[in-house]
């Protein structure tokens, strides 16, 4: 076992283990703070398949930004006691039995496909690179690029007008 | 790597996903249990396209198939980022209307 499956391996457990204990915390801040830690797992598998333009992406726009957005939102409502209202048993156990169920049958229709015998390269390879990325981006895809300036501009508008006092 | 193990990392996260939107209350939760999934998609785009990277610099060396998938994954963080600003924005203004973030107070869309 080389050391590319060992981060691996390492990177998946961390990343089921944060997104578990997303879930199951009382607490809303730390939540807020195992999302944070699946995001560098996450990340961490971005870097591992070489995608590094990726992976920073995802640090400073998830990780960084979207965050501390959710942070601000939860201390701003003063909502890190414990006294969250939780729904009743069954419902909570309908819920993991159906999430199961998804996992369950999505497992088992991928496991024999010929998937398995196509491996994801890793360690190597350029196409992440920003340089790459950057070419395909103003080449190819400049009209999305420059409406999701527009999206970002109505989002704003959106945001400012909804989170507006009065009327 | 097998991309199998990256198709199980991806649909183990996107079903937390799916059991925290399921079992929680917060409205907050929630919204990140979405994200979470999100993020599960992303990573099996990035799986999906190194898997193709690798099949076509058999063929030519020097090709760059699979940068669309990530420029795709780029766009689904633009798009997600746009998302959480509203969302969280209409959290709060359901905050400020009725003082709790209990999505079961929300199960009627008027008033």
């Amino acid at each position: 076992m080389g050391i590319t499956e060992i981060l691996f391996w390492f990177l998946t457990i961390l990343a089921l283990t944060g997104a578990l204990m997303v879930v199951f915390s009382k607490n809303p801040v730390h939540s807020v703070l195992w999302l944070i830690a699946v995001f560098f797992a996450i990340s961490g598998h971005y870097i591992l398949m070489n995608a590094q333009f990726l992976a920073i992406v995802n640090l400073i726009v998830y990780a960084g930004a979207i965050m501390v957005l959710f942070l601000f939102v939860i201390m701003l409502m003063n909502l890190t006691t414990d006294t969250e209202p939780q729904k009743n048993r069954w419902l909570k156990m309908a819920g993991a039995v159906a999430g199961g169920c998804l996992l369950l049958v999505l497992v088992a229709a991928l496991r024999d496909t010929d998937m398995k015998y196509q491996l994801a390269q890793v360690k190597e390879g350029n196409i992440g690179l920003i340089h790459y990325l950057g070419k395909t981006l103003f080449n190819d895809y400049v009209l999305p690029f420059e409406i999701s300036s527009v999206l970002f501009l109505s989002a704003m508008v959106g945001a400012v007008v909804i989170g507006k006092k009065g009327d | 790597m097998p991309v199998n193990y990256y198709i199980f990392l991806s649909a183990a996260l996107f079903c937390i996903g799916i059991i925290g939107v399921l079992t929680r209350r917060n409205a907050i939760i929630v919204f990140m249990c979405i994200e979470l999934m999100l993020n599960a998609v992303n990573l099996l785009l990035v799986a999906f396209s190194k898997m193709h990277h690798l099949k076509a610099i058999a063929a030519d060396a020097a090709s760059n198939v699979g940068s669309e998938a990530q420029l795709f994954v780029f766009f689904i963080m633009v798009v997600a980022a746009a998302e959480v600003s509203v969302g969280l924005a209409i959290i709060v203004m359901m905050y400020r209307n009725i003082h709790s973030v209990d999505i079961n107070f929300l199960n009627r869309l008027k008033h």
